[in-house]
């Protein structure tokens, strides 16, 4: 290994970008070092090396830097971060090091913040029932220990208060472990921050907690790191501590922002809405960051949340997501105006890991069926409300209007819950029941005539 | 060792390396690049530069950095004790990659694919002496208890046998056969090396006609496809993609299946690794995993062999093929591996074309899908290799090119539709926008079965278009505005979504519905329609009919009555038949 080799010479600086010329022995992905003036240090991560010169990009962006003057240092070593049990109940920067006032971290080992790809041979299948106390997701999505399921939310929608209500709520039914939480917020304002800091507090989980900050005024660039300095301290909790992990991860779509300001900055060509061409990649290095190992204890379960740019599915940042997590639940700006909490959407949100977690001796037999039946009838009265609003109400027929006090039962009793409200998965099914049994049994064709015989609640019509 | 070449690093962006000094490398040569002897290939040559894409995570290397190559193409090592088995896109063993390094794939690991120390019971079809040409079975080992292994010829050689090892226990590292061949003498073992990237070679490509039996009503019954054929699954996220190809490489008949992970989940792969040991394949009691062979190059392992890793597959199902099996591949996400070409050619500084993608998009595509068929191998048998490719459109927009292109290269095109996925109904091939060209190629195999197949399959297909053009009515107007008949079409064709076309794979019964039992209920759905019909002209409401018990019982079948007991649907029919009856007579 070469000795440290310091250069003073920039010749060049765009955006979060510094070039610097007559390099030797510079390595792909090597942690650069930046000083400038006596005290200022700044890191940043070689991007491209040739015979004479490296790209950096520099995570605490380049503003204040000159060409001249500066001391640049190739460390020949990648960025790690020191990962310790004590990180727990310790606020950090974007970048990993401690803003609460307290000490450095002492550490036995540190670890490469991009992580190593988990061999699929070596995972476990995830497959333990989270409760979390809340219908829409335990009842229809249900949220599986060890998934990746994102929140994809709109501006001004309550995806704080859901994800902070999960985090206080979530339980397994099986054992009575908490989840130790870590935070991870990039590019949100300081309130958001606070809010979970606070809600984190109250419910008596921050001593177990590690936040990590990179706000709003923070460069954008240092946002590119903080996930994975959340995520490996995250690894090293679940795997070598054995603890059950929830990484929240706010906001995603500022995340995107960054690498697409990045990308720009190199000049590459940009694939969709100028994102480039590899974010589905990179998002991937993120996500796939989440699950279980075989022969180890604990547990990794992410929850992103991003907000969907002018509610838009559709774009790059969800659309990419989508394909990556296990899952997603949608929020719902229609919802949210008819004051529905949590605006949870019936149709697109969806749990790809439910299947495996639910069920007999997991929560209950008629757990699958009736979320199908939910479903299928909730898109039914999508239709006839869509039908409703051309020919009126009158013009449908008797089924019709059972649908759609079949539909408004369903959003303003199932759907709707206290910020504070805790409902086992029985009660979720109960009310589940109490829904279906608005429409006449042969409607339920999703579901075995034997549990409609046991569950049925023939009075239930008009309930 | 002869033949080494050795260069050095100048140049490093992300996975893309150049080097110089390699005189006499080719293309598609492999190269092994830095300390760590990161495998990387030759994919271009400029001057005396060679451009290496390289299949591991080079974070660290440094222009200066010795490269080495041998000379010798990217390969895959075929031979006995791939089924069963997991290799990430080049064929890296990742049992073994998880014994040597735990959990994580560590960079620079160098395991060979196959057990080098297995014995593997060989016994010998071919006598000392005879003449045998390229290709040719020699011997078949007992791979697993659903596959018997064909030692093959490899292609190219030809001539006498001169010896060949008698029945026992041998390893890919014994020879078996010695030939004398014009060019002279060949000593071949049970494994060799095959080009990924050349397709191995056949006596000739012939006409499918024997349908690739899926068990999934709208694929087997509406828009199948036959053995030797090409499919495309194009859909948004969670439509359902990949559980429909889990459930095609659990349950179609083909004799072994190779499934691509490319870029998608690690859990999907973890999922089919338990699954496939512990579910059953009816026709003979063994394991699925003994018919399958995966790769995986999850979307968080390195981009570049996320390119190799298709080619890697279909390798290995040309292989197969040439024993003379019925081959099916899996290949989920097509338009990852069309990414990872994009993300390459663009740190190449190609000219993009269409959304980024490299104008030979088309052609690598087009090159992809044409490794498939029904073919005549070098031993004169029967062997086929169907191609099913999923496709990740963003945004769910088939009008994006990957989409575009493979639809111009499939022949059998199941487009999902989110609609349908929305309202859980799975799985969500939309029956408008989906089609196939391979109905009259397998018109024959059905006909067996029964003669009125194609037509009464048309015939419902009759009722779902026009139940499709009604809705556009419907939408406007309301269901009650239309005149009774075509009431009664837009209830038939609810009965058929629900009672036919939507298909749980999570249940017992209906994950797997046998052609016979398809044809039944289809028949029952349209004796109900037919006779419908003329309670209708005799002044009857669409509601008498509906409110039948007997009629709201049809959706239950398919999850009610199990494959064996498909006549029960006879005696079903029965029932439904004299109840409608009993209803004109009642009237009359
Ligand atoms: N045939 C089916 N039966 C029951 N459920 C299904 C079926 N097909 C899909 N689903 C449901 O839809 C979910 C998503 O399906 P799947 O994972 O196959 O989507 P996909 O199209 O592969 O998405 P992506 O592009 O994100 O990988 C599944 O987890 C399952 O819950
Ligand atoms: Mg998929």
């Amino acid at each position: 290994m070469p000795a440290e080799i310091e250069y003073t010479t920039l010749s060049g600086i765009s955006g979060p970008l510094i070039f610097v010329e007559g390099v030797k022995g510079v390595g792909y992905g090597d942690i650069v070092e930046i000083r400038s003036g006596s005290s200022e240090l700044r890191i940043g991560q070689t991007i491209e090396v040739d015979e004479y010169r490296a790209v950096v990009q520099v995570f605490e962006g380049t503003s204040g830097l000159s060409v001249k003057g500066q001391r640049v240092t190739f460390t020949g070593r990648p960025l790690e971060i020191p990962v310790d049990r004590d990180m727990l109940g310790r606020v950090f920067d974007g970048l990993g090091r401690p803003i609460d006032g307290a000490p450095q971290v002492i550490s036995e080992g540190t670890m490469n913040v991009n992580g190593l790809p988990i061999n699929p041979w070596s995972r476990e299948y995830p497959r333990d029932f989270i409760q979390t106390g809340i219908s829409a997701i335990d009842g229809m999505n249900t949220l599986i220990r060890g998934q990746k399921l994102p929140i994809f939310s709109g501006s001004g929608m309550p995806h704080n208060l859901i994800a902070a209500q999960i985090a206080r709520q979530a339980r397994i039914l099986t054992a009575q472990e908490e989840f130790t939480v870590i935070f991870a917020a990039m590019g949100v304002k300081y309130d958001v921050a606070r809010f979970f800091i606070d809600s984190l507090e109250e419910s008596g989980v921050l001593t177990h907690s590690a936040i990590f900050l990179s706000l709003a005024d923070a460069p954008s660039i240092e946002r590119l790191i903080t996930p994975r300095v959340a995520l490996t301290l995250a690894e090293h909790l679940a795997f070598e501590e054995g603890m059950h992990v929830l990484v929240i991860l706010t906001d995603m779509t500022n995340y995107c922002e960054a690498l697409r300001e990045l990308s720009s900055s190199r000049g590459e060509i940009p694939s969709r809405k100028g994102y480039p061409g590899y974010l589905y990649s990179d998002l991937a290095s993120i996500y796939e960051r989440a699950g279980r190992l075989k022969g180890h204890k604990g547990s990794i379960t992410q929850m992103p949340i991003l907000t969907m740019p002018s509610d838009d599915i559709s774009h790059p940042v969800p659309d990419l997501t989508g394909y990556i997590t296990e899952g997603q639940i949608v929020l719902e700006r229609e919802l949210f105006n008819k004051g529905i909490y949590p605006p949870i959407a019936g149709l697109p949100s969806l749990s790809r890991l439910m299947k495996d977690g639910i069920g007999e001796g997991r929560t209950r037999r008629d757990h699958a069926p009736v979320a199908a039946q939910l479903f299928a009838s909730y898109a039914k009265v999508k239709r006839i409300r869509a039908l409703a609003s051309i020919v009126g109400e009158e013009e449908l027929s008797e089924l019709d209007r059972i649908y759609l006090d079949f539909g408004s039962a369903f959003e303003e009793q199932f759907l709707r819950q206290g910020h504070e409200e805790n409902r086992s998965i029985e009660q979720t099914l109960e009310i589940g029941w109490r829904m279906l049994s608005v429409l006449p049994k042969d409607e339920l064709y999703r579901i075995a005539r034997e549990d409609i015989q046991r569950y049925y609640i023939p009075q239930g019509r008009g309930a | 060792m002869d033949g080494m070449m050795t260069g050095k690093v100048i140049a490093v962006n992300g996975p893309i390396v150049r080097a110089v000094g390699m005189n006499g490398i080719k293309m598609f040569d492999i190269a092994e690049v830095g300390i760590d002897r990161l495998i990387g290939e030759i994919i271009r040559l400029v001057g005396d530069v060679a451009v290496i894409q390289v299949y591991e995570d080079n974070t660290g290397l440094k222009p200066g950095d010795e490269v080495l190559s041998y000379g010798r193409p990217l390969s895959v090592l075929l031979g006995p004790g791939l089924i069963a088995n997991i290799y990430d896109g080049i064929q890296r063993p990742l049992v073994g990659i998880s014994e040597a390094c735990g959990s994580y794939i560590r960079k620079g690991i160098k395991l060979s694919p196959l057990d080098r120390g297995k014995k593997w019971e060989f016994r010998p079809l071919v006598k000392e002496g005879s003449d045998v040409g390229q290709g040719a079975i020699l011997g078949e080992i007992p791979e697993s208890m659903l596959v018997m292994h064909r030692v093959l010829l490899p292609p190219h050689i030809s001539g006498r046998l001169t010896r060949i090892a008698p029945p026992g226990g041998y390893t890919i590292e014994d020879e078996i056969y010695t030939l004398e061949t014009a060019s002279g003498t060949y000593r071949g073992k049970l494994a060799g090396y095959w080009p990924v990237r050349s397709a191995r070679p056949c006596r000739v490509k012939k006409k499918p006609f024997i349908p690739l039996v899926t068990g999934q009503r709208v694929i087997d019954t509406f828009f199948p496809i036959a053995r030797g054929g090409t499919a495309a699954i194009p859909g948004g996220f969670g439509t359902g993609k990949t559980m429909t190809q889990h459930a095609l490489a659990k349950w179609c008949n083909a004799d072994i299946i190779v499934y691509i992970g490319c870029g998608e989940r690690g859990n999907e792969m973890t999922d089919v690794l338990t699954d496939f040991p512990k579910l059953v394949d009816e026709r003979n009691g063994r394991p699925l995993i003994e018919r399958t062979v995966m790769i995986a190059n999850t979307s968080n392992m390195p981009v570049p062999a996320r390119e190799v890793s298709i080619y890697t597959g279909v390798t290995i199902a040309e292989y197969y093929r040439d024993m003379g099996y019925s081959v099916a591949v899996m290949a989920d996400s097509t338009s990852r591996w069309a990414e990872a070409l994009r993300e390459l050619s663009s740190r190449l500084g190609d000219m993009p074309a269409e959304e980024g993608f490299p104008p030979y998009l088309a052609t690598r595509l087009a090159e992809f899908y044409e490794r498939a068929g029904f073919v005549e191998t070098l031993s004169g048998k029967d062997g086929d290799i169907t191609i099913i490719g999923a496709v990740s459109p963003p945004g769910g927009d088939f009008s994006e090119p990957v989409t575009q292109h493979t639809s111009r290269f499939v022949r059998c095109f199941w487009a999902l539709d989110k609609v349908l996925a929305d309202a859980r109904h799975y799985p969500a091939i939309s029956w408008i926008d989906s089609y196939t060209e391979y109905l009259h190629d397998i018109e024959d195999w059905w006909k067996i079965l029964d003669s009125q197949w194609l037509p009464v399959r048309n015939e419902v297909m009759g009722i779902l278009l026009e139940d499709h053009r009604l809705q556009q009515v419907v939408k406007l107007v309301g269901s009650d505005a239309l005149p009774p008949s075509q009431q009664f079409v837009l209830f038939v064709a609810e009965t058929i979504r629900n009672a036919f076309l939507q298909q749980n794979s999570f249940d017992p019964i209906d994950k797997f519905c046998s052609p016979e039992k398809q044809l039944k209920l289809l028949k029952t759905i349209l004796d109900l329609y037919r006779k419908g019909a003329v309670l209708l002209q005799a002044g009857f409401s669409v509601k008498d009919i509906s409110a039948l018990d007997v009629v709201s019982e049809m959706v239950r079948l398919k999850s009610e009555i199990p494959n064996q007991e498909a006549r029960r649907i006879d005696e079903y029919g029965i029932r439904l038949g004299q109840r409608l009856d009993s209803l004109k007579e009642a009237k009359g």
